[in-house]
């Protein structure tokens, strides 16, 4: 086994030397990062989950033939068949134009959370890093507080206060959670700031914000981008349990929660498969692609990686 | 001739594999390395010089291929060829404790910060001398003793924080000598502490090698370390050894272009700013996109056609040979 | 050149203490004294070096006169325009001016420049600052500080990776001209590259010096390349400066048993030298700068120690038979200072 590994690294190795010598390699145009990335076929399968759900949910009304939110009595409660791909529930709604179009909700509000919360918590976390003193030490204690208590709690609290509904979910979700983001863009920031270069822009004096946000921050870019893809997964991971629960986005709009709460009836979880199960490969699916990718991009942004 | 080196290195190339290139970090290098001398081998940043001595102990990353020559340990009981051997199996793991050891810029990446420095001696002792845990422990004190750690039978039982700089360096020292090896491979042992404790360990060197007869190869980038310690010193520049000879002949005689400008832009200490440094034109290569020939011609006041081949090793005296076609008119250009 | 008229920058009794906070409640239960009281004149044209090893507080000094880092007590004093200004109580305008006449060049070339930017996209900011408004005017700046250092103007497009160590220290060194200073620290600027590379960096340090009349501290654990490059060299010791003098002076007849003992220990590649040197090889390693011994900070190390060594600590005072201004800390030359 171990043997076999070793030829097949000198087969590589072997390759690469040929081509060296006849000078057909030439400088990697391709940035190092990507193109780690794309050597990584795990990253790369998730990548294509990620785009074909995504893709598939965009473009919802082309690819169903029925409306999402369409009754139909007469066929509720059928099995997969040629007509409805994934069955109906009990309400004869499609179940395949459901999943489609509560993607498109469930992935908003993934990743408008993710985004949203990466904002605030980096443009704050980044600030707090560079300079410090008592605007760090306030938000430190904001974060430590919001890290520490459970955010699910938390969640329900404000849901009752501003009320269900889309934006108030995404409102929610982003005042929760830019804690973690805070924490990590303070802690690069703070290796950063030890950097002679930007020792060297203090000794010119130039401005705090050009010094943090256009010198500095770039160079925190790519932890950033990694707890993104990772944070968006949790954020579709606690919408669809706060949905299942009847507190996430309100049940006449479908979200792949939305489409899970109905198996809470005992009956459905017995019979009627075909209602439950394909959300759930959905968020399975996209959940496993985002972390796939988030595991690509910590690799291919780490140097002591070698591809 | 033969009898009295302890390592041979023959025609050794090792080559690089990383981001999908190939660079050919070591080419076509041979060494001898004496009985109870001090070899000294220079050279700057990316010349292949750790590169070798990681062929030798076989800790070559895993990206890196040795692609021909050979190396070979004389040991008292007939010759082992070490790039034969399995990169991690017994016998080169028995190579690197008994016979061969190596010591490391940073004393830190090689003591465990969570074991007592004599825990890590000792093990050591258990392992390949098969001592009872009292004599290792005796042993380990012995030799904290003889590296010159004060007090050390308390310090036997200090963490590798609760030493200085040097003391650490001392403590790398003894472990390495834990097993009585034959040869021990420096690498910058010095780079990254001050002047006046880089004497005591220059010190500690020098009687290593005159009370227990010991080999070292020191790797360097230094050449004042160079002409304080070695007896016999190898040149490298991109990958290839570019002089070879004893430290006077390198010195005083210095026959390519490249050792001879290398001295000629190191400030004096003495000679003050009466001196003229001549600094060596241009930057090092690429890796990737090295000169054809000779690799330091672009470089060279000395180039001409000519030097679009590899040169040939002439030999200037039993010792002392260079790599260089115009090495007559280096060594009459005094 | 001792005229003091020519003083350019002034220290007296400087101090730089950093705090070591412990506990739960994060309290100051001790400091390190980086810098511990430093007198210091650093005169107009001249290459001053400060020599120590790792933890003598060189660089917290050279830091500190451009208040990078904050002086704990005494003062800084610089000369503008003929008129000695006291670095603490500038106004901001006058800080702003400050600036622009005392820069930095640093020591590791990997992190001197930011690996996310274009040469330009960091560079301009400065120029920006002090009022190079168009674009196109200060990317002609950069150029031509470029082409001063031997670099291609082309670089300003490229990122730092493209680079070598050599060229991104002679890119730092553009950076640090980049708005006509008089003053520059130069902080271990050679040390971390091939010697090959250190001397071209050098010879153009020396060339850029008479062509824009430069002062330079020149920071460093070298001191063979110090005697090759300053007219002045200070010794460094835990926080205190022990011996200065001409750089000729502090070789050929250094006095303070420290500075005798640092020559003593420099690696010297001249085959000629070598058996004919005594080395004096120090006992033990720099004491904690939180916790210096008492009297002198050299006495436990020290080879000519004195009963008196143990209490009092030495005051730097100049020599009296040497003209030249020689400057020691030692109790053993206490009959050769002059009375003040």
């Amino acid at each position: 086994m171990n043997k076999n590994k070793i030829s097949k690294l000198d087969k590589k190795m072997d390759k690469i030397k040929e081509k060296e010598e006849k000078g057909l390699l030439k400088e990697q145009k391709m940035n190092r990062t990507l193109r780690k990335f794309l050597n990584n076929k795990l990253a790369v399968i998730g990548l294509f989950i990620l785009l074909a759900i995504t893709f598939s949910s965009i473009f919802a009304p082309i690819i169903c033939r029925y409306e999402p939110g369409k009754i139909d009595l007469r066929n509720a409660l059928k099995p997969p068949s040629r007509a409805h791909i994934f069955g109906t529930d009990k309400l004869g709604k499609d179940v395949f134009a459901r999943v489609l179009y509560g993607g498109r909700i469930s992935i908003l509000v993934g990743f408008g959370s993710g985004i949203g919360s990466a904002i605030i918590g980096v443009l704050i976390g980044s600030y707090a890093g560079y300079k410090g003193g008592w605007f760090d030490k306030t938000f430190l204690r904001i974060s430590e507080v919001l890290i520490a208590f459970p955010q699910i709690i938390l969640v329900l609290l404000l849901v009752t206060i501003v009320g269900q509904s889309l934006w108030n979910l995404l409102f929610i979700f982003i005042l929760t959670g830019w804690a973690p983001m805070y924490r990590m863009a303070r802690a690069r920031m703070l290796s950063i700031r030890e950097e002679e270069y930007v020792q060297a822009l203090k000794a010119f004096g130039v401005s705090d914000f050009v010094i943090c946000y256009k010198h500095m921050l770039p160079n925190a870019i790519g932890p950033i981008v990694i707890n993104i893809t990772l944070s968006t997964a949790m954020f579709i991971l606690e919408e669809t349990s706060l949905s299942f629960l009847g507190l996430g986005v309100p049940l006449n709009l479908p979200t792949w929660g939305n489409i899970l709460y109905a198996a809470q009836n005992i009956s459905i979880l017995r019979n009627n498969w075909w209602i439950w199960l394909p959300p759930g490969i959905m968020i399975s699916l996209f959940v496993l692609g985002l972390n796939f990718v988030g595991d690509g991009l910590r690799d291919a942004f780490d140097p002591t990686y070698q591809g | 001739m033969i009898n009295d080196s302890i390592l041979s290195v023959n025609n050794l190339s090792v080559y690089i594999y990383a981001n999908q290139r190939c660079n050919k970090a070591v080419q076509n290098v041979s060494f001898e390395v004496k009985k109870g001398k001090i070899l000294g081998m220079i050279g700057e940043s990316g010349c292949g010089k750790s590169i070798t001595a990681s062929a030798i102990m076989q800790l070559l990353p895993e990206l890196a291929r040795i692609e021909e020559g050979e190396i070979i340990f004389h040991d008292d009981d007939g010759d082992i060829r070490i790039d034969k051997l399995e990169k991690n199996g017994s016998e080169m793991r028995k190579i690197r404790g008994e016979k061969i050891t190596m010591i490391f810029q940073d004393p830190m990446t090689a003591l465990n910060p969570v074991y007592t420095v004599g825990f890590q001696i000792m093990e050591s002792l258990k392992h390949h001398l098969n001592m009872s845990k009292k004599q290792a422990k005796d042993r380990a004190i012995e030799l904290l003793r003889e590296m010159g750690i004060p007090s050390p039978e308390r310090r036997v039982d200090e963490y590798p924080h609760q030493y200085s700089g040097g003391m650490r360096q001392r403590a790398m020292i003894a472990m390495a000598m834990a097993c009585n090896p034959k040869l021990l491979i420096a690498d910058e042992p010095t780079t990254a502490i001050d002047v006046t404790i880089q004497a005591q360990i220059f010190e500690l060197m020098l009687k290593l090698q005159n009370q227990y007869n010991m080999t070292i190869m020191l790797i360097t980038h230094d050449m004042g370390v160079i002409a304080e310690l070695a007896d016999d010193v190898v040149v490298m520049y991109m990958g290839s050894i570019v002089e070879n000879g004893s430290i006077d002949e390198i010195l005083m005689k210095a026959a390519h272009p490249y050792t001879k400008a290398l001295l000629k832009c190191i400030p004096i200490l003495g000679k003050g700013k009466s001196q003229e440094l001549e600094p060596i034109k241009g930057t090092t290569p690429d890796p990737y996109d090295r000169p054809k020939g000779c690799q330091f011609y672009p470089r060279c006041d000395y180039a001409t056609d000519k030097c679009l081949e590899v040169p040939e090793t002439y030999y200037i005296s039993e010792t002392h040979s260079v790599k260089c076609w115009h090495y007559m008119r280096v060594l009459e250009n005094e | 050149m001792n005229n003091s008229n020519n003083v350019l920058i002034k220290l007296r009794d400087v101090k730089i203490y950093f705090p070591i906070f412990k506990g739960v409640f994060k309290r100051a239960v001790g400091y390190v004294k980086a810098v511990n009281g430093v007198d210091l004149d650093i005169y107009q044209g001249e290459t001053l070096g400060l020599v120590g090893e790792s933890g003598s507080g060189k660089t917290t000094l050279g830091k500190g006169i451009l208040q990078l880092l904050k002086i704990s007590s005494g003062e800084v004093t610089y000369k503008f325009n003929g008129e000695e200004k006291n670095l603490k109580s500038l106004s901001d305008e006058e800080m702003f001016e400050a600036r622009k006449r005392m820069q930095i060049v640093f020591q590791d070339p990997y992190s001197t420049l930011n690996p996310a930017l274009t040469i330009f996209n960091q560079l301009q900011d400065p120029l920006k600052k002090f009022g190079v408004k168009s674009k196109s005017k200060r990317r002609e700046i950069l150029e031509h500080l470029l082409e001063e250092v031997n670099m291609p103007k082309e670089s300003l497009n490229h990122y730092p990776n493209e680079f070598s160590g050599g060229q991104r220290q002679r890119i730092g060194i553009a950076r640090a001209l980049s708005l006509s200073p008089n003053f520059i620290v130069l902080d271990e600027a050679t040390s971390a590259l091939d010697v090959s590379i250190q001397a071209q960096v050098l010879k153009l340090l020396s060339s850029l010096k008479e062509e824009r009349d430069l002062t330079y501290l020149f920071i460093t654990h070298n001191l063979s390349v110090a005697e090759y490059f300053c007219d002045r060299i200070a010794v460094m010791y835990l926080g205190k400066i022990v011996e200065i003098s001409t750089a000729e002076e502090i070789y050929n007849n250094p006095l303070h048993p420290y500075s005798k003992a640092l020559i003593s220990a420099i690696p010297v590649v001249d085959p000629q030298s070598k058996f004919d040197r005594k080395r004096i090889i120090l006992e033990g390693d720099v004491p904690d700068p939180a916790n210096p011994p008492s009297g002198c900070p050299f006495h436990p190390r020290c080879k000519e120690v004195m009963e008196e060594c143990k209490y009092n600590i030495p005051e730097l005072k100049k020599l009296l038979k040497n003209a030249k201004g020689h400057y020691v800390s030692c109790h053993l030359y206490k009959d050769e200072f002059t009375k003040k």
